[in-house]
């Protein structure tokens, strides 16, 4: 692997709360090349606030520090928040849960994937035009002509979140961070939609950071997997890897997982309380 | 156990004590904000001036003495003397019942009203709401003051006309506001499961709809109060509100506009008086707004 | 006899017919499954059984009698519904306690503190929630409590709208063992929509695949465990589940 995209060391982030502030990321440390990463946890396990401090979205009165975070040469927790708007979107991009609060309902798809490009670069009109048309072939989009005169409520949901994908993809960022891309989609278009990221991100040579509650779902994606809980990394492996899990918790998460040939008659649950300290 | 400990209980041992929690937690939050705690002491400051009227004014407030007419601020008028000798002091502390009558009564006829008129338009829909909020609207269109205008007329000048007056104008807010909330609530979850368990539409609207409303409620009438108390002294100002000799805050300013230029002190005392309990309306309903928020409660 | 009948089923929502033609017959003390993807109408199929979809045609039975279209109290005690959003289906002023008592206030039952505290104990809560308002508990614990209010009218069938869909994994567990145990604990007839294959094969008897509000196929969990359903609709469904 060449210099890592990404470095990050100790990351912290934390909430004030009626009782003092509560930590949600409790040192997090892992370095991210031109990969695949997954990170799996469960709901309060700090996955997506992971994602968000990269991104220096977390709003006060939430506190990110690390002893590195470190993009490509470019310290973020130094950035302000101009420097940071230009590094968003143009060098990291991020697809959010749900494209039904993404998409600005007034303009049409077209308008906005057009946006997010000229944001970043200053083309041409008849250019932009063309590398819309380009970028919502790429994510599967028959007829690209016409959806790109669509407003968003015209859509269905598979279609809406190839088209926030095209947003974020069109300025050819390095890295890509992907919050639970897929938990608002049926099953059939999940697939589909996680094949398209797949390609554009092996063909564009980008960094994926994949985030979601389905280890199944991560390892069918990823090269590497980090399993978090309760704010701490438990395990790290690679993703084929993930049958051999050896921390506790994996383990449960893995076992309490109904199969499609089911024959337990009652499914393993987690006991929360073991590894509560780790 | 001492009674924090009992109120802030994370397992309270019955219904009683877990509602009590809830009030304490909503109270302790609002004590955080410095501005909704002055609007408190506003109102508070408010509500034991018109307890003790009798006891903190010095003089009467309907006794005339025209030796002393139009005396300025002193040690022994605080706030000067009126055009009739009246120490305007005692006439504005006395006149801090006056203003709390209206409020209470307004608030009291016009916000339960409203929210049931709301209630009941959003959870049947259909015609029952066409009717209702038509009757709504009606009212909603016209300018509150001249409607409160026109029913003072009406109905004659006078304390309880005006107060009418002001509440017949003021629930078809509420009804609106009541109405948007109850059609976001009325397709809930929860309210479904009552449905199924069986439950009439009397039942969800007292016991489950509006007991979500009130919230919004209570924020909208509290800032309304200020509106409230400037409609009653508009009203007063005009001389349809409030006959003399009331001491009626809006009445007294009327009174003393004649003589603003060189007695400024007889408009202004009690026109301070307005602004500070307005304000105090103000800062309190704001603080409530953010602690009571549906929206932004219990999703922690 | 048959816990519910639907035959010739159709339900509208305004002018438009969501569900077409069902036919449909889940015998008493069965676990059935609707499965499909969103808008194939298998929630507004568990809506209408329940009264909460009225605009249909056709006819549905409960028990053995037809149902009317709205909700009755007879309904009322043979049939009750968790829904999915565990968040949304518990009033945000109420505490456990009023939740659970509510049902039983409507059909004027007695004794109710200890009809609480025997139904707190039955999902796995604690008596120390009893008094607690639902943003002091979390999603599954929530779920059990809404589990909890649906029991406690004692009905037969209990109609399941996706109950551990919006749930963690592990909490999914708790909670489809939760239901094993309850329906063999209390004879219970279920009915339940999902999109999860994995948690029909776990919880259910048969399954019927939907698709565009018409049932495109009833099979036996055998078959769906055996990867042997017969139209290409399901197999493309039970394809995406195992991430061909």
């Amino acid at each position: 692997m060449t210099a890592p995209l990404l470095t990050v060391e100790n990351l912290r982030v934390s909430f004030p709360t009626h009782s003092g502030r509560v930590e949600v990321v409790k040192g997090l440390s892992f370095t991210l090349g031109r990969e695949r990463l997954g990170i799996v946890g469960e709901s309060g396990s700090g996955k997506s606030m992971t994602g968000r401090s990269i991104l220096k979205l977390i709003r006060k009165p939430g506190l990110v520090t690390a002893d590195k975070l470190n993009f490509e040469g470019i310290d973020i927790l130094d950035q302000n928040e101009k420097q940071m708007r230009a590094i968003r979107g143009a060098r990291i991009s991020m697809v959010m849960q749900d494209p039904k609060f993404s998409l600005n309902p007034v303009m049409t798809v077209g308008e906005q994937i057009a946006e997010a490009l000229v944001t970043h670069q200053k083309l041409p009109r008849r250019d932009v035009q063309a590398r819309i048309i380009e970028m919502l072939h790429a994510v599967r989009i028959n007829d690209p002509e016409r959806v790109a005169r669509l407003y968003p409520h015209e859509v269905s949901g598979g279609m809406g979140q190839r088209i926030m994908i095209a947003m974020m993809l069109i300025p050819e960022p390095e890295l890509l961070i992907a919050d639970e891309p897929t938990s608002a989609l049926d099953v059939s278009v999940q697939a589909q939609v996680l094949d398209i990221i797949d390609e554009l991100v092996r063909n564009k040579g980008m960094g994926l950071i994949l985030i979601s509650h389905d280890l199944n779902l991560v390892s069918r994606y990823c090269d590497r997997i980090l399993v978090m809980n309760a704010g701490h990394v438990v395990e790290e492996c690679a993703a084929g890897q993930l049958a051999n899990a050896q921390h506790p918790y994996t383990r449960g998460l893995l076992a309490a997982m109904p199969v499609i040939n089911e024959t337990r008659d009652e499914l393993p649950v987690l006991d929360r309380t073991q590894w509560a300290g780790t | 156990m001492n009674t924090r400990d009992w109120l802030l209980a994370d397992s309270p041992a019955s219904r009683w004590q877990a509602n009590a929690g809830r009030a304490y937690r909503v109270f302790t939050a609002l004590m955080r904000n410095p501005l909704s705690v002055l609007g408190g002491v506003i109102i508070l400051v408010l509500l034991l001036t018109a307890a003790f009227a009798p006891w903190i004014a010095p003089y009467s407030p309907t006794g005339q003495d025209l030796t002393s007419r139009l005396l300025p601020p002193s040690a022994t008028n605080w706030m000067g003397t009126d055009e009739l000798g009246r120490d305007i002091f005692s006439r504005v502390v006395w006149g801090s019942q006056i203003t709390l009558t209206i409020v209470l009564l307004v608030a009291l006829i016009s916000a339960p009203l409203g929210l049931l008129v709301g209630a009941v338009a959003g959870y049947f829909g259909g015609w029952i709401d066409r009717i209702l909020m038509g009757f709504t609207d009606v009212f909603l269109s016209l300018p509150k003051l001249i409607l409160a205008l026109a029913f003072v007329a009406a109905l004659g000048p006078g304390i309880n006309n005006a107060i009418i007056a002001i509440a017949i104008t003021s629930w078809p807010a509420y009804a609106r506001i009541a109405r948007a909330e109850t059609l976001t609530i009325r397709n809930a979850e929860y309210i479904s499961a009552v449905q199924l368990a069986g439950g009439g539409p009397i039942r969800i609207i007292v016991q489950h709809i509006l007991p979500l409303c009130t919230s919004s409620m209570i924020i909208r009438v509290t800032l309304d109060m200020a509106g409230v108390i400037l409609t009653a002294a508009g009203l007063g100002f005009i001389g349809l509100g409030a006959q003399p000799p009331l001491p009626e805050w809006g009445a007294m300013i009327s009174r003393g506009r004649t003589f603003i230029l060189d007695q400024w002190w007889v408009a202004t005392m009690p026109g301070f008086a307005i602004i500070i309990v307005s304000l105090g309306f103000c800062f309190l309903g704001d603080g409530l707004r953010d602690v009571l928020d549906p929206k932004s409660e219990g999703k922690s | 006899m048959n816990a519910i009948e639907l035959n010739n089923l159709d339900i509208s929502y305004g002018d438009t017919k969501v569900v077409h033609g069902i036919n449909l017959a889940i015998a008493e003390g069965e676990s059935f499954a609707l499965v499909g993807e969103s808008g194939s109408g298998k929630s507004t199929i568990l809506r209408a059984i329940a009264g909460l979809a009225p605009d249909w045609t056709g006819a549905i039975s409960i028990m053995g009698k037809p149902r009317s279209h709205g909700v009755d109290h007879r309904v009322s005690r043979q049939v009750q519904m968790v829904f999915q959003d565990p968040y949304g289906s518990l009033h945000p002023r109420k505490t456990i306690d009023a939740a659970l008592t509510e049902p039983l206030a409507i059909h004027g039952i007695g004794n109710r503190g200890e009809r609480v505290e025997a139904m707190l104990t039955a999902v796995g809560l604690d008596q120390r929630f009893r008094f607690r308002f639902p943003h002091q508990l979390s999603g599954g614990q929530r779920q059990r409590v809404a589990i909890a209010r649906a029991l406690m009218l004692e009905p037969k069938v209990m109609l399941l709208d996706e109950p551990t869909s919006a749930l963690d994994v592990s909490v999914q567990a708790e909670i489809l063992n939760l239901l094993k145990r309850l329906r063999r604990e209390q004879g219970l007839t279920f009915l339940l929509v999902t999109h999860n294959l994995p948690v029909v094969s776990f919880l259910c008897d048969r399954l019927a695949v939907m698709k565009q509000g018409r049932v495109v196929e009833i099979a036996d969990v055998a078959q769906l465990k055996a990867g042997d359903l017969k139209q290409p609709y399901s197999r493309e469904l039970l394809a995406a589940t195992e991430g061909g």
